[in-house]
């Protein structure tokens, strides 16, 4: 895994790899994204637990690759001037930063142009420097001049591949619909993101999906997308021979590198952090973050920084639009809804017709029994995330709906293999051995005594699978799968509270409404006899 | 007199506890045979051996002259009507469901298993209007009379009652006894009666088997039991049970 980039969209694709960082919550995954999600809000105030420090000047970073290592040549940078500085890295998202500088638990930390302005100052993103600059200074911040790279977004494909179809620039895709075109959640969302950039180009394709920023570099290599999205000064363009397609009528905004800092800043510190812009061209950063990458020693990757001296120009960096578009929203609704109970129903039928053969075994107890109850329970305590990721590189799944409903139908097994071998253990002995003795077959005495003895327990247990899969699906949407994941994640990247609700809240009705239903079918489903 | 079970040396034991010792037993077509002891006798045991929802350490049981094994255990199980105290009435299934359950498997006429059922009925004086009802709508004596239809429903040589008044109130199982006894006379019913009441026992049985720690004590009318006790078990079980009984 790689993660190289920067701006505040991509924060989240990081974290995954920053094991030996501080903070790495983004993925301890638990079972559904509940837990996940409030992991995620926890540790927002985990910068303000640790804000005493014996450093003048504390440097914070962003959680990926690329502001991690400007944070340390940050750091470095105030050291050299022999200005004791402290590097607290991986803080968490824009926000997160930008709240830690005002509240003065951090003084310095990397911003990009583009998010300052959309999601900071709330302005159009083509404001210039100085108006920038202007209003930071009215809220006590201040803003070194461009390090010398833009880390936007860009379009990539296979370079082999844009060669075959002599694509150079966006306005090319026009002439062929039929490219497949994988997008992270939050540029599917972003106010500068997918549907301008399609008006803007007019662009024909319809087979767009979204998916992690990271697993899309391996859809994109193995032939399932032909088009992602990246930010400019990612490693892993040049890493996995991908090109970049030109911005031929200058879409994507401008998302240069910068300092902040506060303006109460021992002023020595603001002059070595001065002395920084310019310094750091696109293509020394690409190295930078390669280096990073690759050794995961972010440290080591400035050191470079410090023995080239300078660079030139830059790509672009980060940003992050935070709106959220909600045009024809009902309609989106009923698209995830609609897919989300197409994930978690086939996973359930799936769970069923293994689950409830399974229990009976199980319910006859021995070695084979421990096994299967061992099995579906060890299956359950792997974080969702993880078993996503396992399946992801097997031949069957890799970036699809069958991986989403693979998952999904392991997690669902537990309780109906568990409620069922309960529901058929619970049955009285005397009731048991009078099937016994009137000389039914055991066929006959499962199908017409035991499984209808046990079905209140065996229908609670495919309930609480159902329940489950309902919340666990919204992370299908991590693959590409779709469903009412795909507000919630691009709303947490996107750090929009609104666009997580968006999905939060239906994924709630949903498992309150199967939750209904259940209660309903138990009616239908439980015998009368033993509902008296 | 043919004997309809015959069991030789049969035992069971449980780890080092012993619930059947090495047991002769036959069992004689057409009376009622009552096995009755304190708790923990074996009478159950036996019972259990016969219908195989045990298997035996030793020894051999015969129903009708063959020999049971696991392979013709499921055929013989439908000769043989098995009341447990409890009933062993499935909750989820309707008396009517419950006690056509067998004849239904085995894809017996719907109008023969019908009119069998009305006959169970009037034999067993039981209201036809009950017939829709579930079990845990029924009361316990009602349960105990379904219980008997269903054991009797694809009329069995054998009937094995493993103390199936045990749970009822006295007046209810007073008049439940009244009933059965006549219903075993009218159908020259072979019946194998556990119980551990005496006047129960003196009130159904042609042949008393007393049983104690495993073994059969002494077997007989119970004049021959009370005249001629075979050890001091029998005089001390009798005269415990003396004034209950009314002896």
């Amino acid at each position: 895994m790689n993660r190289i980039r920067k701006t505040g969209k991509q924060e989240r694709f990081e974290s995954g790899n920053h094991e030996s960082r501080k903070p790495k919550q983004f993925r301890c995954f638990p079972v559904s994204w509940l837990p996940d999600f409030l992991l995620i809000l926890s540790c927002a105030p985990a910068f303000l637990i640790n804000s005493c420090s014996a450093a003048d000047v504390v440097v914070g970073s962003k959680k990926f690759t690329e502001s991690y290592v400007l944070g340390e040549i940050a750091k470095r940078s105030l050291n050299d001037a022999a200005i004791p500085a402290e590097h607290r890295q991986g803080m968490g998202g824009t926000i997160i930063l930008w709240e830690a500088l005002r509240a003065g638990q951090i003084d310095v930390y990397p911003e990009y142009t583009g998010t300052i302005a959309t999601e900071i100052l709330k302005s159009a993103s083509s404001v210039s420097l100085d108006q920038i600059r202007n209003s930071l200074e009215k809220v006590g911040v201040g803003m070194t001049a461009p390090l010398g790279f833009n880390n936007t977004y860009a379009l990539v494909m296979r370079r082999s591949e844009a060669q075959r179809l002599g694509i150079r620039a966006i306005s090319d895709l026009q002439k062929y619909p039929d490219l497949k075109i994988g997008l992270t959640h939050e540029f599917l969302e972003r106010q500068d993101g997918w549907r301008p950039l399609r008006e803007r180009y007019g662009l024909p394709q319809q087979n767009i999906i979204g998916i992690d920023h990271a697993l899309g570099y391996s859809a994109l290599a193995n032939g399932s997308i032909d088009v992602k999205d990246a930010y400019s000064t990612d490693a892993k363009i040049e890493e996995t021979d991908l090109v970049v397609i030109e911005d031929d009528l200058q879409f994507f905004p401008k998302y240069e590198a910068v300092f902040l800092f506060r303006s109460s800043t021992r002023a020595d510190a603001i002059a070595a952090l001065r002395r920084l812009g310019g310094t750091l061209d696109e293509t020394q950063m690409i190295r930078l973050n390669a280096e990073a990458e690759r050794t995961k020693n972010y440290a080591r990757a400035a050191d470079l920084y410090f023995n080239v001296g300078g660079a030139l120009a830059p790509r672009w960096s980060g940003h992050s639009g935070t709106s959220y578009f909600s045009d024809s929203f009902p309609r989106k609704l009923a698209r995830w809804t609609l897919r989300h109970l197409q994930l978690a129903g086939f996973s359930l039928l799936l769970s069923i017709i293994v689950g409830i053969p399974l229990g009976i075994v199980a319910s006859r107890g021995g070695a084979i029994g421990h096994i299967i109850l061992g099995f579906a329970g060890v299956v359950q305590t792997i974080p969702s995330l993880a078993l996503l990721a396992l399946l992801v590189p097997l031949p069957f799944f890799g970036i699809s709906i069958r991986t989403a409903i693979a998952a999904l139908f392991l997690y669902g097994l537990l309780p109906i293999v568990r409620n069922t071998a309960t529901g058929l253990q619970d049955i009285p002995r005397a009731l048991r051995e009078s099937a016994v003795a009137l000389g039914l077959s055991p066929i006959a005495r499962l199908w017409k005594i035991y499984l209808p003895m046990a079905s209140r327990s065996i229908l609670s247990g495919i309930k609480t699978s159902a329940v489950i899969n309902i919340g666990t699906a919204t992370l299908a949407a991590l693959i590409g799968a779709g469903g009412l994941g795909e507000p919630i994640i691009s709303g947490l990247n996107l750090n929009d509270h609104v666009t997580i609700l968006e999905g939060a809240i239906p994924a709630a009705v949903l498992a309150l409404l199967v939750q209904w239903c259940f209660d309903m079918l138990d009616r239908v489903l439980i015998p009368k006899g033993l509902r008296i | 007199m043919s004997a309809l079970v015959k069991l030789e040396d049969v035992s069971k034991r449980y780890g080092e506890a012993i619930a059947l010792d090495s047991t002769n037993l036959s069992v004689e077509s057409g009376k009622t045979t009552v096995l009755i002891g304190p708790s923990g006798c074996g009478k159950s045991t036996l019972l259990r051996l016969i219908i195989r929802l045990i298997a035996p350490d030793s020894g051999s049981i015969e129903l009708d002259g063959k020999p049971v094994t696991p392979d013709n255990v499921s055929a013989l199980r439908r000769r043989i009507g098995y009341v447990i105290q409890e009933g062993g009435l499935f909750p989820h299934l309707t008396t009517r469901a419950n006690v056509l359950l067998m004849a239904r498997h085995i894809g017996k006429p719907e109008e023969e298993t019908h009119n069998r059922l009305l006959e169970l009925c009037e034999l067993t004086r039981f209201s036809q209007n009950l017939l829709a009802r579930y079990p845990l709508e029924l009361s316990g004596g009602q349960r105990q009379r379904v219980s008997l239809m269903r054991a009797l429903m694809l009329s069995p040589e054998l009937l094995l009652l493993d103390e199936p008044l045990g749970a009822l109130d006295p007046l209810v199982r007073a008049s439940l006894q009244t009933d059965l006894k006549e219903i075993f006379t009218r159908l020259g019913q072979t019946v194998l009666f556990v119980t551990h009441d005496l006047a129960e026992a003196i009130y159904f049985a042609d042949e008393i088997v007393l049983m104690n720690e495993g073994r059969i004590v002494q077997k007989g009318a119970i004049s021959d039991l009370r005249k001629r006790p075979a050890d001091p078990f029998v005089s001390k079980f009798i005269n415990a049970q003396r004034g209950i009984a009314g002896v």
